[in-house]
């Protein structure tokens, strides 16, 4: 995994409620059994015509958006299913941290896995760099991991919160079946204590 | 163990807990892995980039679900990527020696259908699968959820997640459900009370006296659609109606091994004392069927009602994801559902496509017909679902009326296999999202229970099925 300590970068503003991964990524691309290449289908349906040209309002359709690393969003980013494809689609179109008041959790734990910041703020930060934004579409923020800081242009700085191990693996870029796999000994104790519950072996038909 | 009351979460919980919670999340031990072909591939790719093998291949069932047609089984799969990822799940199955439940299976269907039915899902168990709506599964009085391809690697690789403990929220059913209002309305009914996102962070556990009258399979309809509140789980404590269910399952335990099950489970439910960390009530005396307008299932009325008016609702996220919705369906605020064209009606899907739900779709058609231009289209939630409903000439009941037959599969519920709505269409569906091209790109789906979805394929328009109701 990609490690995350601290970018700067523009930012594209979403500003819609409750966007569902199927927006993120519609069904019809998670077809391919591999991981790379979903950026070109990120927001397959909001930001192509039914003929497949970009539609050229949508945010991420212009040209400011071309280096923008942060992605700002409304309330309950991510609901719906679980398909990791959606973090996958945001980080390989270039996404490295997500902005909002709240997050679905599986979209949550997807993103951690991916290198990609789930950044929670108050809803009157998230008013006002929306409307930073709105006014000058080249406005950067700053996100620092170790401090956990979010740094507005004018240097005004708010701390967002997160999970101390989450922390870690980001700011290491390690991940998390490392850990669990050293953790086999004890896995061991556990399955000797409880047999298994069940057997899904084939029966005899 | 300390005598502190717990809730059935915090029973199975600490059941399962490896490594306790500290600076980092608990190991959590898994009982129960599902997997399918959508969400499973790239996890098989990182075993293979590590050189790991599945560590319980038995406690591990694979079905295809997805993107498999449901078309006759002697019709080749016509979408090229579909059989290649469908040709994927067969190789790592057989290569890492998991039981996969695939085409031709008499057992095949969507994967939160066979587990139940199969008496896979027991109650106490940790299941998890690639996919949201695992948590159909704690019906059984299971701490069931779904997960992300990486940790379904993580289970395959350790059988064990990393998890911070969510927190409970007890949904209070008062009263009993009225005639012609089912498990969906109830479910849909507390969505549209707290929102898409009113149980982030939260494992539910549904009780009270409208949940203890349900089913089986009506309570696997509640828990399944938890998640659409946003909620990790769904939860309801297990009784003789669970236990019932389950006796002779061909996976649930035999003899001696049942009575020892029995009293384990009988000592899941929440203790009297037991404190929640939040409580939610609703009372179902209250209930009407519900229908959806709008884009997430939170955007639900009762069927009499009409369309709320964005510029009532405060917050201005939620006001203009609102104005959103109803410009995508089409729809004006204070417009009537009540008489809008239907194209489409599906009924299945791992929410509304067991048996009760095809009894109760075929007892509104019975011996009268779909309306002409309606495209109705019956997909049993499994083999075993179509087989059980053919044998009791639920098949012909549909047929008769002059809806599709199908073999079982998610379908039109995900759209990835070829059933789906055209653009601009109007659904009636049985499944359990509406939002944006769920059901085919620029389809507009109204979510309902199997009777409401019945009732729109006799009239063509969206009808109240309790005036159909004998």
């Amino acid at each position: 995994m990609q490690p995350f300590t601290r970018i700067t970068s523009r930012v594209v503003a979403l500003l819609i409620d409750n966007i569902d991964t199927d927006q993120i990524i519609p069904a019809r691309f998670l077809k391919t059994i591999h991981k790379e290449g979903l950026g070109q289908h990120l927001f397959a349906d909001w930001r192509y015509d039914p003929d497949g040209r970009p539609k050229p309002d949508f945010p991420l359709n212009r040209p400011e958006a071309r280096a923008a690393h942060i992605l700002l969003v409304g309330d309950n980013f991510g609901c719906g299913s679980s398909r990791e494809h959606a973090a996958w689609a945001l980080t390989d179109f270039g996404f490295r941290a997500v902005i909002s008041t709240s997050f679905a959790d599986i979209f949550r734990n997807n993103a951690l896995k991916n290198g990609l910041l789930p950044v929670v703020v108050d809803a009157a930060t998230h008013r006002q760099i929306g409307a930073m934004v709105a006014a000058d579409p080249s406005t950067v923020l700053t996100l620092d991991l170790a401090e956990q800081s979010l740094t507005l242009p004018d240097g005004q700085s708010v701390r967002f919160p997160i999970d101390a191990f989450n922390q870690r693996c980001l700011l290491e870029g390690l991940d998390e079946l490392g850990y669990l796999l050293k953790q086999a000994p004890l896995i061991e104790a556990y399955e000797a204590a409880h047999p298994a519950r069940v057997d899904t072996r084939m029966m005899e038909e | 163990m300390t005598s502190t009351p717990r809730t059935l979460f915090d029973k199975i919980w600490d059941d399962h807990v490896v490594v306790a919670e500290a600076d980092s999340p608990a190991v959590l031990y898994i009982d129960l892995h599902l997997i399918h072909e959508v969400t499973s591939p790239q996890a098989f790719e990182g075993l293979r980039r590590r050189g790991l093998r599945v560590r319980r291949p038995h406690q591990t069932v694979a079905t295809i679900d997805h993107s498999i047609p449901t078309t006759p089984p002697e019709v080749p799969i016509a979408d090229p990527q579909a059989a290649r990822q469908i040709a994927q799940i067969e190789v790592n199955c057989r290569a890492f020696g998991i039981p996969l439940h695939g085409i031709g299976s008499a057992t095949r269907g969507i994967v939160h259908v066979i587990g139940p039915e199969l008496g896979l899902t027991q109650p106490g168990m940790t299941i998890v699968c690639g996919d949201s709506h695992t948590s159909t599964h704690g019906a059984f009085g299971a701490l069931a959820f779904g997960i992300g391809t990486s940790e379904v690697e993580h289970v395959l690789a350790t059988q064990c997640l990393l998890q911070r403990k969510p927190r409970t929220c007890q949904v209070f059913i008062a009263g009993y459900l009225r005639k012609g209002v089912t498990a969906k309305d109830l479910i849909l009914g507390l969505i549209a009370q707290i929102g898409s996102g009113g149980g982030t962070g939260y494992v539910f556990e549904y009780a009270g006296p409208a949940i203890r009258a349900l089913s089986m399979e009506e309570r696997m309809t509640v828990c399944n659609m938890s998640i659409e509140a946003g909620a990790r789980a769904g939860m309801i404590a297990p009784d003789d109606t669970t236990f019932e269910y389950l006796a002779d399952r061909p996976y649930a335990p035999k003899g001696a091994a049942w009575d020892a099950a029995l009293q384990r489970w009988r000592a899941l439910p929440s203790d009297p004392e037991a404190r929640f960390d939040h409580t939610i009530t609703l009372d179902a005396t209250r209930l009407e069927p519900m229908i959806t307008y709008g884009t997430n299932p939170a955007m639900a009325i009762p069927i009499t009602g009409s369309v709320p008016d964005p510029a009532d609702v405060p917050d201005l996220g939620e006001r203009q994801a609102r104005e959103k919705a109803l410009r995508y369906m089409g729809l004006r605020p204070g417009q009537p559902l009540l008489g809008h064209p239907v194209d489409v009606v599906f009924i299945g899907s791992c929410t509304n496509g067991r048996l009760s739900d095809l009894r109760q779709a075929a007892h509104m058609l019975r011996g009268r017909r779909v309306k002409a231009g309606v495209r109705v289209l019956v997909v049993p939630g499994s083999q075993s679902v179509k087989r059980a409903a053919e044998a009791e000439g639920l098949d012909r009941i549909f047929r008769e009326a002059g809806a599709e037959w199908r073999e079982s599969g998610c379908s039109m519920c995900i759209a990835m296999n070829g059933d789906q709505l055209q653009p601009g269409q109007y659904a009636v569906s049985t499944s359990n999202r509406n939002f944006e091209g769920r059901q085919g790109p620029g389809g507009r789906t109204f979510l309902a229970s199997p009777l409401t979805a019945a009732a729109a394929a006799i009239t063509g328009v969206v009808t109240d099925p309790r005036t159909l109701l004998e």
